[in-house]
């Protein structure tokens, strides 16, 4: 009898093991071994007669020189103040992230009443309109004779002839946060929408005011979901090198890691550099990354039971 | 005045006024992009009067006449129609597979599925761009990477929303099938496929916006004019002397994607209406004993 149960068990986990089989294989083949393409490229070498490519697919002859190489230029070398930008344009872009966002998620999930269904209609939105459409829209505005400087111009003190696509730093941040705090603001709203209303009520009932409730119960509670709502928009944002090339008509001012990359990679002859980046940023995100996983896992395991 | 009554509805005038104020300063530019592209000059910053120029009327550079733009803008749609055709059914599977699969190998496979939703785009399509180039060679460049690059990258959206619909619907529906005699496909076809329809709505969708969306992995798998989509026609316009075309373009798109989110919450809707899902598994459990 046990007999037949262990195999109908074993028959069963054969079946559905089947049906994740081609996600898997697939996965395996385009996504695995391609990450692994990066390794081989990275810490192979190039052809000396016709400069291309030579990727090294066994492990144990790999070269690290090139690694090696960019690991000087990084630290303390002419690309350091590119990942030193780039930290700086996704910090400044988060911290925008978290003052837009938050007041946002926390209205639209505590608050507001009336009219939540719209609101929320209006924060999925921009899910549905596409990136580079929304940064061509705000290319547009900050146009030198854009409605950016003609709103400008009512105000006192303002250079109403500012040009805004020429590299400057805000310009960047304020696309950034633009672009992402669409994604920011999701993740935070859902985890504020689950904070136990009795709880913030226990808050108030024993006296605290709205604001104190709010700094020590709502806040509080709310800290997972700012951690993976900064994650997910820290990631995308420090591969990024769209939105500042969009929006700085490609000033070396404003270059990110993901410009270098990019660059390495399609028009100079050193792949194998672009990829030592790529191994690089992978390596400076794999916390976050690994961070956003557990808590992925943890809540599809919530889930189930 | 009724204290409680306050605090319930407590209502915050400044988080308020702040909360419409973004919802004004993330939807108003691409209004007024939406509403350039209807500019009847070259101007890509303030309105002129209305014309469909940039849409058709122009004969050189307008996006039905110029040959680059109608290129991009069918290169676009189609890979995301086959990408949709190829990730949604793979990854429904292998959202019923993972959910049910216990063991090692499992939680491998799982961990496996959920590191391309983590991983920043630019490390795929380096990724995605250097396998083609260096081991994948024999695959026909183009159209044929960009579609496989796209459905390595939203394979794991459906999964996931699958698999948060398969956490919700239990397997008590299923279990009922298969005591009244189905077998364990004829019980997925019968009764969970329909429960799940959905979801899997919602993850064609999802794969379709991804897709037309997706900038990186299309940039680095073309290879040039003939394989560019519209997010690398309105990325080259930054630099470049553009026309109010880009616009138009965009807007395009724009109305492919509501028509598709229209659509997709119409089915849900009239698949709702048809009868919640208690009813609906009932129905396929009717059919299955009869």
């Amino acid at each position: 009898m046990t007999a037949v149960v262990t195999s109908g068990k074993r028959r069963s986990t054969a079946v559905w093991a089947t049906f994740a089989l081609p996600g898997v294989a697939w996965l395996v083949a385009f996504f695995l071994v391609s990450v692994y393409a990066v390794m081989a490229v990275a810490f192979g070498s190039v052809d000396p007669l016709l400069r291309t490519t030579v990727p090294q697919w066994n492990p144990l002859q790999w070269d690290y020189a090139a690694m090696r190489n960019v690991l000087d230029r990084v630290f303390g070398g002419d690309l350091g103040h590119v990942f030193v930008r780039t930290g700086a344009f996704v910090g400044s872009a988060l911290l925008g992230c978290i003052v837009v966002g938050y007041p946002v998620a926390y209205f639209v999930a505590r608050k507001a009443h009336r009219h939540r269904g719209l609101l929320l209609v209006a924060l999925v939105l921009p899910f549905w309109i596409s990136y580079l459409m929304r940064m061509l829209a705000w290319a547009n505005l900050l146009q030198p004779d854009g409605y950016v400087n003609r709103i400008l111009s009512w105000l006192p003190f303002f250079d109403t002839h500012r040009t805004w696509l020429d590299g400057d730093w805000y310009t960047v941040v304020i696309g950034l946060v633009y672009g992402y705090v669409p994604f920011f603001i999701l993740p935070l709203y859902a985890t504020l929408e689950r904070i136990d209303g009795r709880l913030i009520e226990a808050g108030r009932d024993l006296g605290a005011s709205s604001f104190s409730t709010f700094v020590h119960v709502t806040l509080p509670l709310s800290i997972p979901g700012l951690m993976a709502a900064s994650v997910i928009t820290i990631l995308p944002m420090c591969g990024d090198y769209y939105t500042n090339t969009y929006l700085s008509r490609g000033s070396p001012r404003t270059e990110m890691v993901g410009n270098q990359i990019d660059y390495f990679l399609r028009n100079s002859s050193q792949p194998q550099t672009g990829a030592s980046l790529v191994l690089l940023l992978m390596a400076f995100l794999f916390v976050l990354m690994v961070y956003y996983l557990v808590i992925t896992v943890r809540q599809q395991r919530a889930a189930e039971r | 005045m009724n204290p409680f009554r306050r605090r319930r509805h407590g209502s915050a005038p400044v988080l308020a006024m702040l909360t419409w104020v973004y919802i004004l300063w993330s939807l108003l530019p691409v209004l007024i992009a939406v509403r350039i592209s209807f500019n009847s000059g070259k101007s890509k910053s303030s309105f002129q009067s209305t014309s469909f120029r940039w849409y058709w009327g122009d004969l050189n550079s307008s996006v039905w006449h110029s040959d680059e733009l109608h290129t991009a803008m069918l290169n676009t749609l189609k890979i995301a129609a086959l990408c949709m055709l190829i990730a949604t059914p793979i990854g429904v599977a292998m959202a019923i597979g993972l959910q049910r699969w216990r063991g090692k190998l499992s939680n491998a496979a799982n961990g496996l599925m959920l590191v391309p939703i983590v991983t920043p785009e630019i490390v795929f399509g380096v990724a995605l761009f250097l396998v083609f180039t260096q081991m994948y060679t024999g695959l026909p460049s183009g159209i044929t990477r960009q579609v496989l690059g796209h459905v390595t990258f939203t394979l794991s959206f459906v999964v996931v929303i699958i698999r948060s619909r398969l956490a919700a619907i239990g397997t008590q529906y299923e279990e009922a099938a298969r005591d009244l005699g189905a077998s364990r496909l004829q019980a997925i076809r019968l009764v969970l496929l329909p429960l799940l329809s959905p979801a899997i709505f919602a993850s064609v969708m999802v794969v379709f916006a991804t897709s037309i969306d997706d900038f990186v992995i299309s940039s680095f798998l073309s290879t040039g004019a003939a394989t560019d989509t519209v997010p690398i026609k309105i990325y080259g316009g930054a630099k470049g002397s553009s026309t109010p075309a880009l616009n138009a373009l965009a807007t395009v798109m724009l109305l492919f994607t509501m028509a598709a989110v229209a659509l997709a919450a119409l089915a849900v809707r009239a698949m709702n209406r048809r009868g919640g899902e208690p009813v609906g598994a009932a129905g396929g459990l009717a059919g299955l004993s009869g």
